[in-house]
């Protein structure tokens, strides 16, 4: 079975230190070696969903050729090794986000589910008329949605912190709206339009002070940043699989288990249940109380593979790799005159968003894309952010360990050659 | 693959970009509609005086790329005096041209024949019929925001 822990020996560096052997690594990745549009792909758009390493795409094909069968049912062979491997990826997505039981780890398909599933369970049984739930600014829609949806329910109400220009929380403002009616705050780690890496620990200090508890929407941070749920103390922390090299379908919300053991199914079905009869349904202990029906087993597989894959190369590698990429893209955009960086926080995951003077991003994508570049062009799910700069997009390019500066130079080329073809 | 790109931005759609025609609200405008794209955020109104089954005058304004600024700006140049079924013609017209491949009629459609790149860029369809979307919805009276996501 996997073992989680980094294998010393299999961490690449490039001889000239820190840094990882890029050129052995993109190797792994079999969708980024072929040609869009007759050049060599680019891809900048990790930030939407990341390409997958060959021994993920084997993970999932050797699971269906092999040990293919449900999990947690059958007696027979099968079953007992499809079982053991997906409850042994719950024990690697434990030890990615460093949990302290597997029990707290709960297979969704992705965040978005996980943070519905904590609004229409946590959130139904704790919030309600007058309460608040606290979101920033910068939240992607997936944690602005499902909370507008439990207050119509409820009668509870959203409230905002704002973002400075540089986008960057407002931490006073942050303070004075942690009141004796909120009762939850749920806020992302790392944005997905901006890069901000906001201060979690800080924000969960604050906020449990006051005892309220905080989700941490963690779609953008795991692949960029070591997490460490039990440092952070956070009661919640979702991921998708698909962002840190996984699969699509799968992700995990993390939850104390003293949430957990409250907190009331999510949906009903099998696996979810101990006993069922028509007078009365004893529900099953955690984490399967809240996995009703066969789950994405090959996606979960998939999951841990891609997990260890990242586990090996080293999060303090791929932060240090990644941040000199951004460092180093920012400095070449800059000399653009027409360009305007959005998102310009001191602590910053690798992703640049950026605007070009009376072009439309929605342009640049196009002229982009048939340079073989992949940028993501739009609101990127989050309209409140567009609004807060006054702007209707952006382009966003978003970097992965895979990325080089060479990619970065092109991209860079065909910005100025945007600005000629608009000027 | 540039000369794609070439047939897509034509000289006539950056200079309708950069100067759009009729742009900015009508005052004795009787129809309105607001046409929006939230794949892509560009937000359009467009203002129209009818004159019994005349368009008498039309304008348009809001933000979006250089397609869709320059197919609205077209538009408005084109249907200046024209009537209601005429108006639903062309644009029955123009949507063939930017996503079936025909032989199109360049007398009839006239200026909008430079959308014709469109058609090898399927993601940008949208853009280019956003404004005639809204046009039809304010002929119709329909008060609702127009979304490409239920048009198209």
């Amino acid at each position: 079975m996997e073992k989680s822990t980094v294998i010393e020996s299999d961490r690449r560096e490039s001889k000239t230190g820190n840094m990882l052997d890029v050129e052995s690594i993109r190797k792994d990745f079999p969708a980024l070696n072929q040609d869009v549009y007759g050049k060599p792909l680019v891809y900048l758009d990790n930030a939407a969903t990341a390409q997958k390493p060959q021994v993920v795409i084997n993970a999932i094909t050797e699971f269906y050729s092999t040990i293919n069968s449900n999990v947690h049912r059958g007696i027979h062979y099968l079953s007992q090794q499809a079982t053991e491997a997906y409850e042994s990826a719950r024990v690697t997505s434990q030890k990615f986000i460093n949990a302290s039981e597997s029990s707290e780890i709960i297979f969704v398909k992705g965040t978005t589910e996980a943070i519905n599933l904590v609004a229409s369970t946590f959130g139904i049984e704790n919030i309600g008329k007058g309460d608040e739930i606290l979101v920033s600014n910068m939240e992607h829609h997936s944690n602005i949605v499902p909370w507008q949806l439990l207050c119509e329910k409820t009668g509870a109400k959203l409230k905002v912190i704002p973002i400075n220009d540089s986008g960057e929380l407002e931490m006073d403002e942050l303070k004075s709206l942690l009141t004796d009616k909120t009762k939850l705050v749920s806020i992302i780690h790392v944005s997905n339009s901006l890069g901000t890496i906001n201060p979690m620990k800080e924000i969960v200090t604050l906020a449990h002070e006051k005892n309220i508890p905080v989700l941490v929407d963690g779609a953008q941070a795991v692949q960029h940043i070591t997490v460490d749920v039990q440092d952070m103390d956070c009661d919640f922390y979702t991921f998708s699989g698909h962002k840190v090299y996984g699969p699509t379908g799968v992700g995990v919300l993390y939850a104390k288990k003293m949430h957990l053991e409250k907190m009331p199914p999510y949906q009903g079905g099998g696996e979810m249940i101990s006993t069922v009869s028509f007078e009365k349904t004893e529900y099953n202990t955690i984490p399967h109380k809240f996995e009703a029906g066969t789950p994405n087993i090959a996606g979960v597989i998939g999951l841990a593979k891609a997990l260890n894959y990242v586990n090996k190369l080293g999060l303090s590698a791929i932060s240090a790799y990644e941040s000199q990429l951004l460092t180093y893209a920012s400095a070449e955009v800059e000399k653009i005159p027409e360009l305007r960086i959005i998102g310009r926080a001191d602590r910053k995951a690798s992703v640049l968003s950026f605007v070009l003077e009376n072009i439309h991003p929605h342009d640049v994508g196009t002229v982009l894309d048939r340079e073989g570049i992949a940028v993501r062009s739009g609101h990127h799910c989050t309209q409140p952010v567009m609004d807060r700069y006054q702007i209707p997009a952006t382009s966003r390019a978003s970097f992965a360990f895979y990325n080089t500066e060479e990619e970065i130079d092109r991209l860079v080329k065909s910005i100025k050659r945007v600005v000629k073809l608009f000027g | 693959m540039m000369n794609q790109l070439d047939d897509l931005y034509q000289e006539v759609i950056f200079d309708h970009n950069k100067s759009p025609r009729n742009f900015g609200p009508l005052e004795n405008a009787d129809h309105e509609a607001k046409g929006f794209n939230p794949l892509c955020g560009d937000k359009i109104n467009v203002y129209i005086e009818m004159d019994g089954e005349i368009i008498k005058d039309i304008h348009f304004d809001g933000s979006g790329c250089a397609i869709s600024k320059a197919s609205a700006s077209i538009m408005t140049t084109l249907l200046l005096g024209k009537n209601k079924t005429e108006a639903r013609e062309l644009f029955e017209k123009f949507r063939t041209l930017i996503t079936v491949e025909h032989d199109y009629d360049e007398a009839t459609l006239g200026k909008l024949v430079v959308f014709a790149g469109v058609r090898e860029f399927p993601t940008r369809v949208k853009c280019a019929t956003l404004a005639w979307h809204t046009m039809q919805s304010a002929i119709n009276n329909d008060g609702e925001t127009v979304t490409t996501e239920k048009n198209e």
